[in-house]
């Protein structure tokens, strides 16, 4: 498989929302808007690569019994990095994503790839999984929060579309995005199963 | 390509029951209460409940047709037109119309048609509407016009508080004074109160619960078994501290006797067997006073029912009908 | 196996101290200025000195001084609970108690509904006394219109700020603490059954003129003669929904 076969794998055949539904917490939790969205896809995109990255380097190193901890032990690292930095240089991503940058560390997508494809992959293409993968995760999570924002709200990346009372405030709530993610599943597959 | 033969297990006699007979009468029954409605609230009543049926009727139409390419009339059978009416009766009769419209699309578009339509969908699609408007439109849904405003009033309507309102005023402040505000018995029996258009003429719901008993459209285990546990419970919570309203109040007022009466007992979101009905009827009471008592709401019927839609395949599990003929296996 | 973990752990540990220690300032930094700004947001000036946080109960307070040194009044922070979850406002007070103005810290209240407060009470609070106004929403009779559809939350806001006054501005005065408290313990009382009653008669003048105002505020309206008796002064309608 060549590395921009990877790449699309990543976002299409094997998105991790929309296919694998993985990820499901921070999927519908920090979905509100379009923005949140994306600030929180692509917050897992740069764990992801990195872990990947790392897994993949020092794999050799580690005895298969403790391959999980030290894998846990990377991720939260990285994760806890980005916290900080984000934190120091991003306050206002911070204060919308909050509680939910540290729960990347559970979020399965990441241990999921260490697992299945880093482990057992070169270095160069466990990046492009996690370019792959997190691009998926950012798309996905774009479309569900600008679907929610827009019908939500009447408003899209922030740009008004209709009055806000015109909005359905259900789509912003939690069952909203149960719903949401529901029916953009069904399209997702509508469009590829198609091609 | 129409079915010229059918093929089911013994017996063969057809009792002459069909789905669209018993919508029909559904539809009947609910007309007292509509033209209860129209006396109480004005044209709104009837404008309201008109867009919501065309409405409903639109896109299960549409949808049959467009989206799943079924030849089959699936609006023939009159569901969709039940759903319409009973959407409508949960609205306030000053509601906005394109809030109607949007409300019609989720009920039969998101509850009914995308679960494969009717027989398949798991909740009440006219409450699964309700619950989405009311968490959509807070402030227009809870807005409810007062009767008696001349047969003109539609959305200029003047507002009110419902008896439910005041009953939770009361037991929040703990003031059983305040429960002196309530409508008299008489007024909520002729539906002289605020409400939801369908709901608030009790005496109406009440004849054609009677309707559907005698053409055997619905059995009395599921409304029975729902009121006979709110009247004990509110009773109950009445006996031990006069902030919680007289259990005859909580009977008549909000959706309990539509809901009790017409929604719950929806064919294809209620238990099959008896037992089954029954205790589906007592946690909806339940459920209803508890939310009622100490929700955010002050109505709690239509949630009530819609969790308890949750449980009904459950409940099918343990309380299977008898099979025909079948004789209980020994011990 | 054991090693291999160590290591990992100790670059981890490592790794993290670092960062730590490049981002810790920044971090600190940026919420001294968060908070800065929004002292000075909250009192209404640029040039002034902020005094060394005091605290009392779960109220931190910060005096704050002109350029000059004269006393400019007060900035309070306060926390309530919201609809979904805590609800922490800065507020100043002028020397007098009068809100000077405010701004929402943290909050995890619904986008479009209570996540509004920020913006909503800003052109209606501020100027008001929690002291002599009746610091409440208009459904329970106060002089504040709530976020519409969003009644926990504006009762949690409101009730934030009365704290921060009764604990910080009104229970600090030291030359009259006592009777003052005191004061403002039957004034409260008082106060608000008489501005409730003022409020239904000055308004049933308007219930009668505009029937939408009476009928949909049913119980103040009828309640005119009740609020004479004390307890039916803090009636609450009904939630609808944050």
């Amino acid at each position: 498989m060549n590395n921009f076969k990877i790449l699309v794998n990543g976002i299409i055949k094997e998105n991790p929302t929309f296919v694998l539904l993985l990820g499901m917490c921070p999927t519908l939790g920090t979905t509100s808007s379009a923005i949140n969205g994306m600030s929180m896809g692509l917050a897992t995109m740069c764990v992801l690569i990195l872990s990947n990255f790392i897994i993949a380097s020092i794999k050799k190193f580690i005895p298969d019994m403790v391959r999980i901890p030290s894998y846990i032990v990377v991720i939260a690292s990285l994760v806890t990095v980005l916290q900080m930095v984000i934190k120091a240089y991003a306050p206002d991503i911070d204060k919308s994503l909050g509680l939910f940058i540290p729960l990347i560390v559970v979020n399965c997508i990441i241990l999921g790839r260490a697992e299945s494809f880093a482990a057992k992959n070169g270095a160069v293409a466990s990046i492009f999984d996690g370019i792959g993968i997190g691009l998926g995760f950012t798309i996905a999570l774009t479309c569900l929060g600008a679907v929610r924002e827009l019908l939500g709200t009447g408003a899209i990346f922030g740009i008004t579309l209709w009055g806000e009372n015109y909005g359905m405030l259900m789509f912003v709530l939690a069952p909203g995005a149960f719903l949401a993610l529901g029916y953009l599943i069904v399209l997702f597959n509508k469009i590829t199963k198609k091609a | 390509m129409a079915n010229k033969l059918v093929v089911s297990l013994s017996p063969h006699v057809h009792g002459g029951d069909s789905v669209q007979k018993n919508m029909y009468w559904v539809c009947a029954a609910l007309v007292p209460a509509l033209l209860c409605s129209f006396i109480s609230f004005g044209v709104g009543a009837i404008i309201t409940t008109a867009i919501s049926v065309a409405s409903c009727v639109f896109f299960e139409w549409a949808i049959n047709k467009f989206m799943l390419k079924n030849p089959k009339c699936t609006v023939c059978d009159g569901s969709a037109i039940l759903t319409g009416i009973l959407l409508a009766f949960n609205m306030p009769s000053n509601i906005q119309p394109w809030i109607i419209i949007v409300g019609a699309l989720f009920a039969i578009g998101v509850v009914k048609m995308t679960f494969g339509g009717l027989g398949c969908n798991l909740f009440n699609p006219a409450l699964a509407g309700r619950a989405f408007l009311l968490i959509s439109f807070p402030v227009d849904m809870t807005t409810w016009p007062t009767p008696g405003q001349g047969f003109g009033s539609y959305l200029d309507a003047e507002t009110g508080a419902t008896p439910l309102a005041i009953m939770k005023a009361a037991f929040k402040s703990g003031n059983p004074e305040m429960l002196k505000e309530l409508p008299s018995f008489q007024d909520m029996l002729l539906g002289n109160t605020g409400g939801c258009l369908g709901e608030v003429c009790a005496a109406a719901l009440i004849l054609g619960f009677i309707i559907l008993l005698v053409k055997k459209v619905i059995t009395w285990h599921i409304p029975v078994s729902i009121l006979a546990t709110v009247v004990v419970f509110s009773g109950l919570l009445n006996l031990a501290n006069p902030v919680y309203a007289n259990p005859l109040a909580e009977l008549m007022s909000g959706g309990l006797l539509l809901g009790a009466i017409f929604m719950a007992t929806d064919y294809v979101t209620s238990p099959m067997s008896k037992n089954g009905q029954l205790i589906y009827g007592v946690a909806i009471g339940a459920l209803t006073v508890i939310i009622r008592t100490y929700g955010a709401y002050p109505e709690g019927m239509s949630f009530a029912i819609l969790i308890m839609n949750a449980f009904v395949p459950l409940i099918n599990n343990k309380f299977k009908p008898k099979r025909f003929g079948e004789v209980p296996a020994k011990k | 196996m054991l090693v291999v973990l160590t290591v990992i752990a100790i670059i981890a540990a490592g790794v993290l101290a670092s960062v730590n220690a490049v981002t810790a300032p920044q971090i600190e930094k940026i919420n001294a200025e968060n908070l800065a700004a929004g002292i000075k947001a909250v009192m209404g000036s640029d040039d002034i000195q902020v005094s060394e946080p005091w605290e009392v109960d779960a109220f931190t307070a910060y005096d704050i001084n002109d350029a000059n040194g004269d006393a400019l009044g007060k900035a309070v922070v306060t926390t309530e609970n919201g609809f979904g979850g805590p609800l922490k406002v800065l507020v100043g007070f002028n020397t007098e108690g009068d809100i000077l103005g405010y701004t929402v810290l943290e909050h995890a209240e619904t986008p479009g509904l209570g996540a509004k407060a920020g913006e909503w009470f800003q052109d209606k609070i501020i100027g008001m006394n929690p002291g002599k106004n009746n610091f409440t929403v208009s459904k329970d009779g106060g002089e504040v219109d709530a976020i519409t559809a969003s009644t926990i939350t504006s009762r949690a806001f409101l009730l934030a700020i009365q704290n921060a006054y009764d604990k910080m501005i009104a229970g600090q005065d030291v030359t009259s603490g006592a009777t003052k408290q005191a004061d403002k313990a039957d004034a409260c009382e008082g106060h608000h059954c008489k501005g409730e009653s003022h409020h239904c008669k000055g308004e049933s003048q308007d219930c009668k003129g505009e029937g939408h105002d009476c009928k949909g505020e049913g119980h103040d309206c009828k309640g005119d003669h009740e609020c004479e008796k004390v307890s039916a002064c803090d009636i609450e309608t009904p939630e609808v929904i944050e």
